[in-house]
């Protein structure tokens, strides 16, 4: 807002740096890196050890009381593009190399959860990396009992498993479902058999703008 | 004033009373347990959510909701989709509010590329935003009324809100689906003829929201189905991650409109966020009538001040959003509603974290039921107010 920008960033920045100094001075090296975009966000990652205690922590020390949302990131380049490849054609040659966004990370898979204090309204976005292999951190329940439902789909469409969840039963899905849908590797079918001509969705103007640049890409 | 307050409180200690000797007996009378299903197809469950509860007599001794028999799989959609596509999806999700549901994902991405729309553009969108609050709030009025047995409330809110509607597609070419708002502004600028016609409904709006006081919140059988009955204390309502109407039913001051700072016009007008202490049925229904109430002043403060200019910044015709993260999440008519965009610069987005709130809402469910009686069930649904399409996605 740039009527009150000046008032609300400077008192930003310190409280958003204090947040992760805090943090890290209850986790100790399980803090692995965080970011703070002055006046907009901070985001920290944590050791998946460190995952359930990093929970209590926020909630019973740091006044986060208020629980957004968690989930997971997949940070695999998806090996069927957007889907709109001829399927008679052989898949062209994709940039596979991983790279994880905000706060680093080590592993393919990252748990994403946001917690808020209810009484300054400032959030916390804590991310965490868990193994490609056994995926699995403990559950947050105890802390946030609204994480239950999170965890249970975060565990339907990542396959993260979630120990001491007492129900990870799917969500949407049939439970007969095999794999785990919002995971990069796992086609979207209806996009496998037919080709979709929706990704272009820009045509010239008849009378010709003046940045029409880029088209047809 | 204090006599009503003492009464209410007499009315509320006769029902915990009433409530405390009926264990007893159940207790004593220990019944065969028994389990209902209700749904998938029940007019309480605004589309298809199943409850399955376990009864014990006449009381609720579990209760969990089935959901996705509308799970339409949105998050995964928007990976194969362009910016500008992802909103004619994410209109569907909260299909009686859709404007609103855009909005934190336009900002979303406008906050990756660096932009703000025009000022005309931030208060009309602010406009639409309201309007749709009151197309949505206003049905759960009269909807409310059905689940509770009174029929008369929904006729008239179908409709008033159908003024709201007219309004809405007056301004974007669609009742239900407007899919108006770009990146960097809106698609077009308010037709002729709109500030007054808007002024008009708003009245009329401000005029149902007097008949629903007088005809439901004051009737006594609305009162005793309501009062003390499914309460849902401030801390329980902050860990399930309840929004909107819901917390702040509960006592939690916190509205996004107000207590962020966006891109839009909350912060240029004068407005209250209401609140209510007891946290149960009545509470939560009550902060919506309110709300509705609130949302016609905001309107017409917000048609007396829209400056003039463009609705569009400059753009690219070919968005591509920068590579980075961005949360937004605005105060939507069932809460917060919040995107978390991953981009990695491409025509669309990498991951989108679709946090609606009726999922959450609706998550505590289980905690809320335990213990309530079978009419108590449609009546504490009801008022937690939630769309299908919101918890599926």
């Amino acid at each position: 807002m740039s009527s009150d920008a000046p008032v609300a960033e400077i008192p930003g920045d310190t409280r958003r740096d204090r947040i992760v100094d805090d943090l890290r001075g209850h986790l100790g090296a399980s803090l692995v890196d965080s970011l703070v975009k002055p006046g907009d966000d901070v985001w920290v990652r944590v050791e998946a050890s460190a995952w359930r205690r990093a929970g209590e922590i926020l909630r019973h020390e740091m006044g986060f009381d208020y629980f957004c949302f968690l989930s997971a990131i997949d940070w695999l380049p998806s090996p069927y593009g957007k889907g709109e490849d001829d399927p008679t054609e052989p898949p062209p040659e994709r940039d596979d190399t991983i790279r994880q966004g905000y706060a680093g990370g080590q592993t393919r898979l990252q748990l994403l959860a946001r917690v808020v204090s209810s009484t300054d309204h400032i959030g916390v976005n804590v991310k965490c990396d868990v193994a490609d292999a056994d995926p699995s951190v403990e559950s947050w329940i105890p802390v946030y009992a609204g994480a239950n439902w999170h965890e249970r789909e975060t565990h339907e469409m990542f396959g993260i498993g979630f120990t001491g969840h007492p129900d990870l039963r799917n969500m949407y899905l049939p439970t007969e479902f095999e794999g785990h849908p919002l995971r990069k590797d796992f086609p979207l079918l209806a996009r496998m058999v037919k080709p979709w001509p929706g990704i272009v969705d820009v045509e010239p103007l008849p009378g010709g703008g003046d940045d029409e640049e880029g088209e047809g890409e | 004033m204090t006599s009503t307050e003492s009464l209410l409180d007499r009315r509320q200690m006769a029902y915990i009373a009433a409530q405390a000797s009926d264990a007893r007996v159940n207790v004593e009378l220990e019944t065969e347990g028994m389990t209902l299903n209700i749904g998938p197809q029940h007019p309480a469950t605004h589309g298809t959510l199943r409850i399955i509860a376990r009864l014990d007599g006449e009381q609720v001794v579990w209760a969990e909701p089935s959901c996705g028999y509308m799970h339409r799989g949105y998050e995964k959609l928007t990976e194969v989709r362009t910016y500008p596509q992802v909103t004619a999806l994410i209109n569907r999700i909260d299909w009686l509010g859709s404007f609103a549901n855009e909005v934190p994902f336009i900002l979303a991405a406008e906050k990756l590329m660096g932009i703000e729309a025009p000022p005309r553009a931030q208060w009309i969108r602010t406009i639409l935003f309201e309007l749709s609050r009151i197309a949505n709030v206003s049905l759960f009025l009269g909807d409310l009324g059905v689940q509770l047995g009174a029929v008369t409330p929904v006729f008239m809110a179908f409709r008033d809100r159908e003024y709201v509607l007219n309004l809405i597609e007056g301004a974007t070419g669609g009742r239900f689906h407007p899919n108006f708002d770009r990146i960097g502004g809106l698609k077009d600028d308010l037709p002729a003829g709109f500030i007054d016609e808007t002024r008009v409904v708003m009245k009329k709006l401000r005029n149902f929201c007097d008949e629903m006081e007088n005809l439901l919140f004051g009737n006594e059988i609305f009162q005793s189905r309501t009062r003390g009955i499914g309460v849902i204390p401030k801390d329980i309502a902050l860990q399930y991650g309840l929004s909107g109407a819901n917390l702040r039913a509960s006592g939690v001051d916190w509205d996004l409109r107000r207590d962020q700072s966006l891109p839009m016009a909350w912060d240029k007008i004068d407005w209250k966020v209401w609140t209510h202490p007891d946290g149960d049925s009545f509470a939560r229904c009550w902060i919506r009538l309110q709300e509705v109430r609130e949302s016609t002043r905001i309107v017409d403060q917000l048609l007396d001040g829209i400056p003039s200019g463009p609705v569009m910044a400059k753009v690219p015709r070919i968005i591509k959003v920068p590579e980075g993260e961005a949360w937004v999440s605005t105060e939507n008519p069932l809460g917060e509603m919040g995107y978390y965009v991953v981009s990695k610069g491409e025509l669309g987005p990498f991951r989108t974290k679709i946090r609606s709130a009726s999922f959450n809402n609706i998550s505590i469910v289980p905690w809320v039921l335990k213990g309530v009686y079978v009419p108590d069930i449609i009546t504490i649904l009801a008022s937690l107010y939630f769309i299908l399409g919101d918890i599926d996605r």
